[in-house]
Formats: structure tokens, sequence, C-alpha cells
């Protein structure tokens, strides 16, 4: 009610205290007030579409509930991570997700790298080079899906036809290898543009100089390039494992899951949709948070990558 | 110095290898178009140049409900979920850059976990929800979350862009007389334009190319989007597989990220860079 209760002994003084400790001056005030105003509804919805379902998921976990058996319903505790846990599919979705992300990352690092370095030195052409790879990007993860799957399928498929008709969409392994295939054409380019913003914060002179001293192109990468790019690399590592962690769309085209493909999101869906179980799914979705969170902290505690984003709180 | 001048060895080097990377990026694509001119005995033959051209794939799809309503869905949702998501995002992106109040690395932290989060997590508890108060299989239910998972987007990918604004601009208009909202609203808002439509570029490809939630809150053709209808594309006869048909869908949908990649390239690289690397 009595807003004019801070008594700013001179006005002055709480000017230049500004945002210390100093009670606050009506302008910090209504600053505040529009911070909170303007943020709220991003906030709410954010809070509205996860906060809320996960404390949901908890909830359903640690219950009994099929679709199928509505009366059925019942607490049962920690029964359905038991369940999950013993249980070999949870463990081998596990080690397939686990095995596409690390493969596809790795491979998709080295190969970003390279397009990086051919977008930021190319001596002409760069414009197509980057009109070209962002159509991978940006295309349909499910419409590319379905040109794999056709490529690969035996009598109508360029590449099965390439290599003597074989199917390799049929067998673990080699489907796995289809699989990452696509998602290294897929995300590729992205790994390439975050790359080039870290490559084109090397500074010239330092390569200038490295090369007055008779260091090879091999010394300069490794000595000036990767570790003034470190940052940059980890914080897209970061975000290209989380993504590969949650591998749907092309599993569920390519494979549909068959043949020991099935990643971690790939069980939960089938949970939810074949066996109309909310109780497993829900305590499968669960699992999966855990993992990823585990990743997220390994990261961020473990290399040092700074959390992106985490810049913007200092301005 | 020899490294000043190219030589025309260096220039073919990179030409071949530009070539190389341009053909990696788009045989896969050029592939699924030959199959969509593919006659259907033509698709039994592995060539990568179709034998038999027709139009015939493309006039069956385009003549059905069952792909001409996603189509409708996918353009309505996406648009809709893209305008909320970039109004809030600016909103909660001004105060980040511009604004002292506490909570704002609360915000922050809840945007960067919302980027990481796993879809699938969400999957069996908002079905769940969806169902009990009535937006499964409307277009909110799949709105909500398209607007959920794109503000920590353009949250991110717009106070970057706001923090290179000129806000002395914004202090003058203060000076005479504005209000901190007038401000943002009369002086900020036309120089925030570039950026909010880089913003809008990536999160309507976001909603575009979404799928886990698209086939897990849909079951009929009200609000199923075009990639989930091609999951559910049915041959002439209950054995044929559609290929061509799926292909010429395929090709559909990817059009506009063509359009979109060929006038937007430079938004899209600085909004892709913008939110993720910085300082």
């Amino acid at each position: 009610m009595t807003t004019t209760t801070e008594a700013a002994p001179g006005g002055a003084t709480t000017e230049v205290a500004k945002g210390r400790k100093a009670p606050l001056s009506e302008g910090a005030r209504a600053e505040r007030r529009l911070g909170w105003l303007l943020c709220a509804p991003a906030v709410i919805v954010m809070i509205a579409v996860t906060a809320y379902p996960v404390g949901y998921a908890v909830y359903l976990s640690l219950e009994r509930y099929n679709l199928e058996l509505p009366n059925a319903v019942k607490f049962i505790g920690l029964a359905n991570y038991g369940a999950v846990l013993s249980s070999s599919y949870w463990w081998e979705a596990l080690w397939v997700t686990v095995l596409i992300s690390v493969v596809s990352v790795t491979i998709t690092l080295v190969l970003g790298m390279l397009l990086a370095m051919v977008m930021h030195r190319t001596l002409f052409g760069r414009g197509s080079v980057r009109t070209a790879a962002l159509i991978p990007y940006g295309i349909v993860t499910v419409a590319a899906a379905y040109g794999w799957q056709y490529a690969w399928t035996p009598g109508q498929g360029y590449l099965s036809a390439m290599f003597n008709n074989s199917a390799p969409l049929t067998d673990q392994f080699k489907a796995i290898g289809v699989i990452v295939l696509a998602e290294i054409w897929k995300t590729t380019p992205f790994m390439a543009l975050l790359l080039l913003a870290g490559l084109s914060l090397v500074p010239e002179d330092l390569q200038k100089a490295a090369m007055v001293d008779g260091a090879s192109g091999w010394q300069r990468f490794v000595r000036i390039t990767l570790p003034l790019m470190k940052p940059a690399i980890l914080v897209a590592v970061l975000f290209r494992t989380l993504d590969s962690f949650r591998i749907f769309d092309n599993i569920f085209i390519l494979t549909g899951g068959n043949n020991g493909t099935a990643s971690v999101s790939i069980l939960g869906y089938n949970n939810l949709f074949n066996a109309l179980n909310l109780g497993i799914g829900s305590a499968i979705s669960i699992l999966i948070f855990i993992c990823v969170a585990i990743i997220a902290f390994v990261f961020i505690k473990g290399f040092g990558t700074a959390a992106p984003g985490t810049d913007i709180g200092k301005r | 110095m020899a490294a000043v001048t190219t030589t025309s060895r260096q220039k073919l080097g990179w030409g071949a290898t530009n070539l190389v990377v341009i053909a990696l990026a788009l045989i896969p694509v050029l592939w699924l178009a030959s199959l969509s001119f593919k006659t259907p005995t033509a698709i039994l033959d592995p060539s990568f140049v179709p034998a038999q051209w027709t139009w015939g794939n493309y006039t069956q799809i385009l003549s059905t409900t069952q792909f001409i309503r996603p189509l409708i869905n996918s353009i309505g949702i996406g648009l809709i979920a893209t305008l909320i998501a970039v109004v809030l995002a600016s909103m909660a992106a001004y105060a980040v850059a511009r604004l002292r109040f506490p909570g704002k690395g609360v915000l922050i932290g809840m945007a960067l976990l919302i980027a990481m989060f796993p879809a699938i997590s969400l999957v069996t508890p908002m079905f769940s929800i969806e169902r009990a108060i009535g937006l499964f299989n409307t277009w909110p239910g799949l709105i909500i979350p398209y607007v959920a998972f794109g503000l920590p987007l353009g949250i991110y990918t717009l106070s970057a862009f706001f923090r290179e604004i000129p806000w002395e601009l914004e202090k003058a208009a203060k000076v005479d007389g504005a209000t901190p909202f007038q401000a943002f609203v009369k002086v900020i808002a036309p120089l925030a334009a570039p950026g909010m439509v880089t913003t809008a570029i990536l999160v309507f490809l976001f909603c575009w190319n979404e799928f886990l939630f698209a086939i897990s809150f849909t079951s009929t053709l009200a609000s199923r989007t075009a990639p989930a209808s091609l999951a559910y594309f049915s041959g002439s006869s209950q054995f044929t597989v559609p290929t061509g048909p799926i292909a010429a869908a395929a090709v559909v949908i990817t059009i506009p990220i063509v359009i979109f990649v060929l006038f937007f390239q430079r938004r899209i690289v600085a909004g892709l860079t913008a939110g993720a690397v910085k300082g």
C-alpha cells in the first residue's frame, strides 16, 4: 500500500547504488514488475506442458494402470520400475540407443568439422555449399527416412542394388548402420553450422603467426583451432548427444523398431500405444528423463561445458 | 607469397570438394523426387532415373483428403503455434536481455531444461491428460506442446538478437516521456523484427518437422499433420506398399523447406548459431 516507504535520503545516492542492496527506487520496482509480467506467460506455458506432466508421470508410474483394464488401477509402488529394469527389452533398447548416439555423434562431429572447414575456407561457391547443406537440416525427418527405406529395399532401391541387392534393414547391426547413416546425413549440417560459428571466433592473426613459426596445418589445427573452439564443440556435442538419445522418427519409419533396433523412445511409444500400459509407459518415461539428466550433468560438470545461454544472465 | 595467389589447382580442388558436399546433400532428396515420378511398374526398377515418368502419384495424393486435410492441419497448427511462441518468447527475451529482475536465472535454466527434454517422457502423461480434458485429437492438443517446445528456442535466439539492438534509442524514448511499455512497442519492436522473423522460421520448421507428438496425440484426419499422415497412407490394394504416393507426399512437404532455405538461408544460419554459441 505505502509505496513511498523507501524514504530515500537524498535521491542521488540511491541512483548510484541502484541494483545493490539499497532500497528499490520506483523505477527499479516498475522494471521488476514488468520483467515478471513479460516472462509470466512463457513460464506458465512451459510449466503446464512439462513440469506438470512429468509430475503426473511420476504418479502414474507408481500405479498399475492398463487402459484395457480401467477398473484394475491400483497403487503398486516401485513395481513398474522393477518390471522395466528387469526386462531385457529395456536393456537392449538402452544399449541400441547408446550405440546409435555414440557412433552417430562421433562421426557427425568429425564430418561436421570437415564441412565447417570447407565452408570457412572454400575459395568460391560458399553460398551454394551452405544452401545445399541446409536442406538435410530442414527436411522433414520422416520424409528423408522414407527415402532411405526405399533406397535400401531390395529390388527397388538404388543403394540396395549397388550392394548386391542386400536387405540391410532385416539384420540388427546392418539396420542400426542404416539408421546411423540417416542420422548422420540429417544432422551433420547442423553440427557444421554450430562449429562454423566457433571457427569464425578463432583469430586469423594467431594462425598466421603460427604459420610464420613453421607450424604445419595439422599442428595449427590441434594446437590453436581445437583449444579455442572447445566451448563451441562441447555445446554442439551436448546438444547432438541429447538429441540423438531421443531418436525416434528415423527408427519408426526405417524398421519400426523390429529386429532389435528399438530405441528407448520407440520402447516407450510401443508400451503406450501397443501394450496400452500407462503405468509401465510412465516408468519408462521417467527412466529416460533420468538418463538425459545424467548425460547433461556429466557434460556440464565433467567436461566443463558452459550451459548454453548462461552468459545471458550476467548482463 | 605464394599463398596469396590462388593457383588453378587449388581452385580445382575446392571445386571438387564443394561438388562432393552438394552431391551428398542432394542425392537422397533427388532419389525421393525420382521415386515420386515413377510409375508403379518403374518403382520396381532400382535405377536412379525413372524409366517411365508420371504425374500420377501427385494427382492421386492431391485428390484425396487423406493428404490434403493433414496438409491443411500442418499449415494451420504450424502457423498458430509459431505466432503464439514468437509473441511469448519476444516478451520473455526482452525481459531477459533488458530488465533487471530476480528469477531471470530460473527462467533461463527452465528454458534450457526444456530444450534438452526427451519428448517421449511427455507422451504418456500428456496422452492421458489430453484425453481427460478433451484436447486429444484437436488442433490445440498439438499447438500447446509445440508452443512449449518452441519457446526455449525462441527465448535463446531472440535474447541473442535483442542484445545487439542499439538500446540508447529506448533511453531516448524514455527521456521523451515514454513508459517502458511504450518504449518496447514503439521503438524496440520494429528494430527487433528481423530477429523475430528468424525465430518464426526456426519455430515453424520445428513444428513442420515434428512427428512423435503428431502421431501420439492425433487419431483421425481432424488433426493429423502431414508427416504423421505418411505413416497412414494406404496403397491401391491392401497388399501394395504405396511407395509412389508416399514419395510424392514427402516431396510436397519438403518443398516449403527448400523455399525457406533458398530465401532465408542467412537468417536461418544466424538464428541457429545466435542461440547456441555466444560469448
